[in-house]
């Protein structure tokens, strides 16, 4: 076997956080000086309701190797009712998504108030470990993203 | 087949409709094509047969804008179709007369040439068994054998909505309709994954199942938008033929009456069904049973919730 | 001409495949499509056509033109290389020949679209002719013999032999190749079969379609006819009669952002879609009616009237069989065949 040099294996993230809750958490996390891996990359969204299902294959088309999605907790939405849209939306898409074989725990959903940033960190690294374990993201991933 | 001409003849005739939305003999004996009929003279043309499994719901959107009203006929699933677009202000209630048809089940000339069957030169109906003519024998087989997929998992042969009924049906149900979604669902990832891989290989991305999707009426589709760099007309990678039909089942899911539609006019036979039943029974088992459809007033199952839903998490728990 | 036994063809397969790839229909998930032979594949030379024909061997539905890769702010532009290695299809039917001849006019005209130039000059066509043509063909009203196919090698499958003649140098040098599998034989051998599938012809539904009246002649006639009003309505705007068609070759070029750069490729367009040359202030034709329109006349008068008669459509037959609405190219000449075939 030769000796070879791995690229070891860096994972992207991408994590939609509604403006009002859990991106307000992950502030929190920030200034608390609670740290998470830098693979994640937070995108912010007035509310959970925002995320289009074509935006979670955007992002995996783009490279990324998971996707989670942070929210208010039900009843808590700042608009009242956008998380409840946003979480039957999202059940049925990781559903379809796990019908098409691609790997449980690439997608997740994780509800975090702006008082949370304990839960926000803790709730990142948890993801990232789990992506790590799963590898690079190739079945729902654009070759041509991939140099 | 007579009964629909004359009475079709009688009400343009008389002025009550302007004009028939029906099928028009294709010049091969299984290709019937829909068309508008202005005229008695013009009905002469007009065919009710096995092979008119064209749904024509979704006609009535260009109709409803023309002046007077248009007769259309519906045979029993495509009358869901017809309330889905109601629900959804597509259509004009008054600017249609519903004529309900008897259906005993449409024919797919698909299903007929997996059997062998080539050159065909005519096809006669006869009860349960199809004669048909070749330039290189006679054939006879089982009517249901060349059933449309969607005929063995139909939903009844009510109409949920008409102005008046002519015909008899007869029940075609002899599948279960999740049978094949559940047994995908019992594969495991990489088995479901090289399933999937195979079917949407073949898409040439053609466009015909959302252009025929009564559900898919948007007037500008998100796919057509240059605005972003995805291919419209090819499957440049992979990722794209999965994207288009994920994201095209999500964007009906809720909506989706399973009029079989897709599947029929697939080019390369891909079983589009599979995706749009699969929400459809995952909505069924989460949120309550809901038929798309069944009447013009139901909130979708996407545009409402209950503080009691399922978490996300319920995809990994399930298994 | 010359024929080896049917048991010999995996063989024969192989011996090509050793050298240069080799496009077949191959059956895959239920349907037959061009695609590269392996062992595993399960070659379908049964089928009367391809569902995709094989125009997409030398004019893909995408390829990559070239690649810029943005490093910091350096920028590197890597144009796609052109094919080079010699590569083989076989199993095209008489009617797709003709299609590749038709863009032959457009692709070679000058100046010659390279990438296609490329893989036309590497490529040897062997065509495989008809044995049990069907409903939909009407390759006849366009002077093609389905019997007597015209490319580098024709082929003929009669009972349990295939015969083999080589009409070009390109064949004499693929017959060479697989000169150890193939003996002797004589032209009688295939008459007779040619005559009975010829006799199936005259009797096809569409055996007697008259292009009478078309090619480029009365052309504002029948721009400006009413029929166009009628025969348009069942169309949804989709593009299958587009992309299965052997002689469609209309394309869009996009640019791919990867992150890092950008890719321009090229893609397969359809003038049934609403944005098909869309410009900067807008677009040209604007109703299905118009759409529809210019289909059928670029086929039946306009390719015709700028390339001395030869027709852009070739009568495969696969519009009849897959347009959702059931219309076809057959159903329009006829329409204004009704009208007394007057020029």
């Amino acid at each position: 076997m030769s000796i070879e040099a791995k690229t070891e294996f860096k994972p992207k993230i991408v994590a939609f956080c509604c403006n009002w809750c859990s991106y307000a958490g992950a502030d929190l996390a920030g200034s608390s000086r609670l740290g998470y891996p830098a693979d994640v990359k937070i995108i912010r969204v007035p509310c959970s309701c925002r995320v289009n299902p074509m935006f979670i294959l955007r992002a995996f088309e783009k490279g990324a190797d998971g996707v989670i999605l942070c929210g208010c907790h039900p009843g808590d939405c700042h608009y009242s009712t956008g998380n409840y849209y946003a979480r039957r939306r999202m059940t049925l898409l990781f559903s379809m998504l796990d019908y098409l074989g691609v790997e449980q725990g690439r997608t997740r959903v994780e509800w975090v108030s702006a008082a949370e940033g304990m839960k926000f960190s803790a709730t990142m690294n948890e993801f990232v470990e789990k992506i790590y374990s799963l590898g690079e993201n190739v079945r729902l991933g654009d070759l041509r993203c991939r140099n | 087949m007579q009964e629909l001409v004359n009475h079709a003849k009688e009400l343009l005739t008389s002025g009550s409709v302007a004009r028939v939305l029906g099928w028009k003999t294709g010049d091969l004996p299984y290709n019937p094509e829909p068309a508008y009929f202005d005229s008695a003279e013009a009905l002469e043309e007009f065919v009710y047969n096995g092979f008119c499994g064209a749904n024509l719901s979704k006609y009535m959107i260009e109709a409803s804008k023309l002046e007077g009203k248009t007769l259309i006929f519906l045979k029993p699933c495509d009358t869901y179709s017809f309330n889905q677009l109601l629900k959804e202000h597509r259509i004009d209630r008054d600017k249609a007369w519903i004529v309900g048809v008897g259906c005993h089940g449409k024919l797919d000339a698909e299903q007929i040439r997996c059997q062998g069957i080539k050159g065909i030169e005519a096809v006669t109906e006869a009860g349960a068994q199809l004669q048909i003519q070749t330039f290189y024998g006679d054939r006879t087989i089982d009517y249901s054998s060349a059933l449309l997929e969607r005929c063995h998992v139909c939903k009844g042969k009510e109409h949920q909505i008409y102005d008046e009924l002519i015909g008899e049906s007869e029940e075609t149900n002899d599948e279960e309709r999740f049978s094949q979604v559940a047994g995908i669902e019992q594969l495991n990832p990489e088995e479901k994954f090289a399933f999937f891989q195979k079917e949407l290989s073949k898409c040439i991305r053609c466009n015909a199942c959302r252009n025929v999707c009564p559900a898919c009426s948007c007037r500008k589709c998100v796919f057509d938008s240059n605005k972003f760099d995805s291919a419209q007309k090819a499957n440049v990678d992979s990722f794209e033929e999965k994207m288009f039909h994920i994201i095209r089942a999500f964007h009906v899911a809720g909506r989706c009456t399973d009029c079989g539609e897709c599947s029929r006019v697939c080019p390369q036979g891909i079983p589009l069904h599979l995706f749009n039943r699969k929400f459809i029974k995952d909505i069924d088992e989460l949120y309550g049973e809901f038929k798309a459809g069944e009447d013009a007033e139901a909130k979708g199952p996407l545009t409402d919730f209950t503080f009691d839903d399922a978490e996300p998490g319920i995809v990994a728990e399930r298994g | 001409m010359y024929k080896t036994a049917k048991q010999n063809l995996p063989a024969l397969f192989r011996m090509i495949a050793e050298s240069q790839e080799l496009y077949l229909p191959v059956r895959s998930a239920g349907q037959t499509n061009f695609a590269c032979w392996s062992e595993e594949a399960e070659v379908d030379l049964e089928s009367l056509n391809s569902v995709k024909s094989p125009k997409n061997v030398f004019f893909p539905q995408s390829e990559n033109l070239y690649t810029v890769k943005r490093d910091g702010k350096k920028m590197k532009i890597e144009p796609e290389a052109l094919r080079n290695q010699e590569f083989v299809i076989f199993g095209m039917r008489p009617c797709d020949v003709r299609g590749v001849e038709v863009l032959d006019k457009v692709f070679l005209a000058d100046p010659p679209d390279t990438y296609y130039a490329a893989r036309r000059e590497h490529g040897t066509m062997v065509s495989l002719a008809c044995r049990e043509p069907e409903e939909t063909c009407f390759c006849s009203a366009f002077g093609i013999d389905c019997t007597e196919p015209d490319a580098d090698v024709a082929v003929w499958m009669i009972g349990e032999a295939l015969y083999w003649k080589s009409r070009t140098d390109k064949g004499d040098a693929l017959t060479g190749t697989v000169g150890s599998l193939l003996t002797e034989a004589e032209e009688q051998d295939v008459e007779e079969t040619k005559e009975q599938v010829r006799g199936i012809i005259a009797k096809l539904p569409y055996s007697d379609l008259s292009l009478e009246g078309w090619n480029g002649e009365a052309l504002t006639e029948k721009f400006d006819s009413e029929k166009w009003e009628e025969l348009y309505k069942p169309c949804l705007a989709c593009g299958t009669c587009t992309f299965v068609c052997p002689t469609c070759q209309c394309y869009d070029i996009k640019d791919y952002d990867t992150g890092s750069g950008v890719q321009r490729y090229r893609c397969w367009d359809s003038c049934m879609y609403s944005d098909f040359t869309m410009m900067a202030h807008g677009n040209n034709r604007t109703t299905q009616m118009q759409r529809f329109r210019q289909r059928f006349m670029h086929k039946l008068v306009y390719f015709p009237a700028n390339n001395g008669g030869m027709y852009s459509c070739v009568g495969c037959g696969r519009c009849v069989g897959k347009c959702p609405s059931s219309l076809n190219i057959v159903k329009v000449v006829k329409a204004f065949q009704s009208e007394g075939g007057d020029k």
